[in-house]
């Protein structure tokens, strides 16, 4: 299987998150970006299909700060290649960056039919949509979403969605594919930073040039702010002991104990 | 502005979610609003019993064919855009949910038209449609306008009021004649809900866990709490990702959905997949060590501290209170 996990930057919200002087973006002094949660897992997820069926994992993205860094982690986690293009993702809503990926796919890497192109399931960010239906879309490809299992059977494969409420399905689907995926069937593997910085050494990011579309943004953001506490908790202080006393009295109200 | 206003209702094996109502709700509200006609469509062989309770709609249209039940996004999607067509509808809610994931991205790429997506609040202002979305896990809100009232809304869970959107009146039904393609994708079965050994929709206390317990050997001490307080442990994605607990104790948008009386939120930041399985629990206790976690904004009490800390002293203080 030839399996491609499409990887996205998103600001690290374990920050402060604060709102630049226009009102309309983020303030990027202070910005820290990480791997988007669901694509950590979609990588996860190629990575198992490469040990239990063999075939290669490609890992792309686009240009982002610290995006090298999350490109050669995956290499020494084990993808084959790792591929960026040179279009700043920060530029792009969601409906144009998935242009520019079926763009790749249609001029640059041929979709064999034995192709599974893996984005995560969304994005913190996705104001516009989802990159994974969009490209299925852009590509006439089929889709499913919030997949947490992908088992491969008869040249097709079988993937769990989940549904809410514990609830699941389970849906054939025949490949060429795109799959939002949600969660990997095993928690996403770490690798030692030593390896990383070896795999910097001896491995290449290949750079492939994709022209990016004439209109980057479909939805025009007006104002961007912090919510304000519709109901903010009343706050309890103290030590530990102090809290606990406290928070006793709050459940004995409550009539629990 | 737009011709008509359309919510695709939400259905699963024969029973609307609550979303359905909550997106009739906002969407009466800006039917008033722009003084425009507000459908329903309700989709699949089991749809047509379900359109009585859709009154709140002006008329509901019933796509009445197994090739919409638990349909692909984009079969969803190509019988939205034809029922578009055919009842002159240019504005569609539909919910920011794991059952209609990806038909709004796709359904606003077959129309031509922008798509909103998680959006919290919405408001009709001259021919525009201003739209409030909350962004990076719900730390930030966006402004954002369809300047011609046009557009697909996706409607996050939670945020307009269920009740808006019921009604004893009898809506209007009709049988529409759409040619519905075949699905590109073969449903094979439902998996049901784990049952696991605890069944957390029925606890009176639930402790929950998130990220900042940092690791499996320390939810052994939330399960202490938990034992002592007579409830049972529960956690968000991260620690059910991790396979410290298992998926029967998930709570949130893919888990469950609990209302205890107590609900105590344990280095969980809050954000709104959790928020949304959990937000209606009588009496929400929150710990985390940052006091900018979003999870503070709802609960009824906070302590900016460090859970694990906590845990040992307030549940050694729980017993002696018990005894």
């Amino acid at each position: 299987m030839n399996v491609y996990v499409l990887l996205k930057m998103v600001p690290d919200t374990v920050e402060e998150l604060n709102v630049a002087a226009d009102g309309k973006s983020l303030d990027s002094e202070f910005l820290r970006f990480k791997l988007n949660d669901p694509d950590e897992h979609a990588l996860e997820q190629a990575l198992i299909l490469k040990e239990k069926h063999g075939g290669t994992v490609t890992v792309l993205a686009l240009d982002a700060p610290e995006v090298d860094d999350v490109l050669y982690t995956a290499l020494a986690k084990g993808a084959d290649r790792a591929v960026k293009i040179p279009i700043n993702q920060a530029s792009l809503g969601t409906v144009a960056a998935a242009k520019v990926l079926a763009n790749f796919f249609s001029s640059s890497a041929r979709i064999t039919t034995d192709a599974l192109l893996l984005p995560g399931s969304y994005a913190i960010d996705d104001l516009e949509g989802e990159l994974a239906p969009l490209l299925a879309a852009a590509l006439s490809l089929p889709y499913v979403g919030v997949v947490c299992g992908v088992t491969p059977v008869d040249g097709k494969v079988v993937v769990m969605k989940e549904l809410g409420g514990g609830l699941r399905a389970e849906f054939e689907v025949a490949l060429p594919a795109v799959l939002g995926i949600q969660s990997a069937e095993k928690p996403p593997r770490y690798v030692p930073v030593a390896k990383v910085r070896a795999v910097m050494k001896s491995a290449k990011i290949e750079q492939v040039d994709i022209t990016a579309p004439d209109r980057q943004i479909q939805l025009e953001v007006e104002r961007l702010y912090k919510p304000e506490a519709a109901g903010r908790a009343e706050m309890l202080d103290g030590t530990s002991e102090e809290v606990a006393d406290k928070l006793v009295e709050v459940l004995a109200k409550t009539g629990v104990i | 502005m737009a011709n008509s206003i359309l919510v695709l209702a939400e259905q699963v094996r024969g029973e609307l979610a609550d979303i359905t109502f909550e997106m009739l709700g906002a969407g009466r509200n800006l039917a008033q609003e722009s003084g425009l006609p507000l459908y329903a469509a309700l989709f699949g062989s089991q749809a047509a019993p379900l359109a009585p309770k859709l009154g709140v709609a002006d008329k509901v249209f019933v796509v009445d064919t197994p090739r919409l039940d638990i349909a692909p996004a984009s079969t969803v999607a190509a019988a939205l855009k034809a029922l578009m067509d055919q009842a002159g509808v240019d504005l569609v809610l539909l919910g920011c949910t794991n059952i209609s994931l990806g038909v709004g991205s796709i359904l606003a790429a077959k129309a031509g038209l922008p798509l909103v997506n998680f959006c919290r609040a919405a408001k009709v202002e001259g021919g525009a449609v201003s739209c409030t979305s909350q962004l990076f896990g719900g730390k930030i809100l966006a402004d954002v306008k369809l300047m011609d009232g046009r557009g697909i809304v996706s409607i996050y869970p939670g945020a307009f009021p269920p009740d808006a959107g019921r009604s004893d009146k009898t809506p209007t039904v009709e049988k529409a004649d759409l040619l519905v393609e075949a699905p590109n994708v073969v449903f094979k079965q439902y998996v049901e809900p784990e049952t696991g050994d605890v069944d957390i929709t029925k606890q009176n206390v639930l402790v929950g866990v998130g990220r900042g317990i940092q690791t499996q050997d320390n939810v052994r001490m939330a399960e202490d709490l938990a034992q002592a307080l007579g409830g049972a442990v529960c956690a968000s994605r991260p620690v059910i990702d991790q396979g410290w607990l298992p998926l029967s104790r998930q709570v949130g948008k893919s888990g469950m959905t609990v209302k205890p009386r107590v609900y105590l939120a344990l280095g969980i930041s809050g954000a709104p997949e959790h928020w949304e399985g959990m937000q209606n629990s009588q009496c929400i206790i929150a710990v985390n060590t940052d006091a900018k976690a979003p999870v503070f904004d709802g609960s009824h009490y906070g302590f900016v501290g460090d859970a694990l800390e906590l845990l040992p002293v307030l549940t050694e203080k729980v017993k002696a209170r018990k005894n």
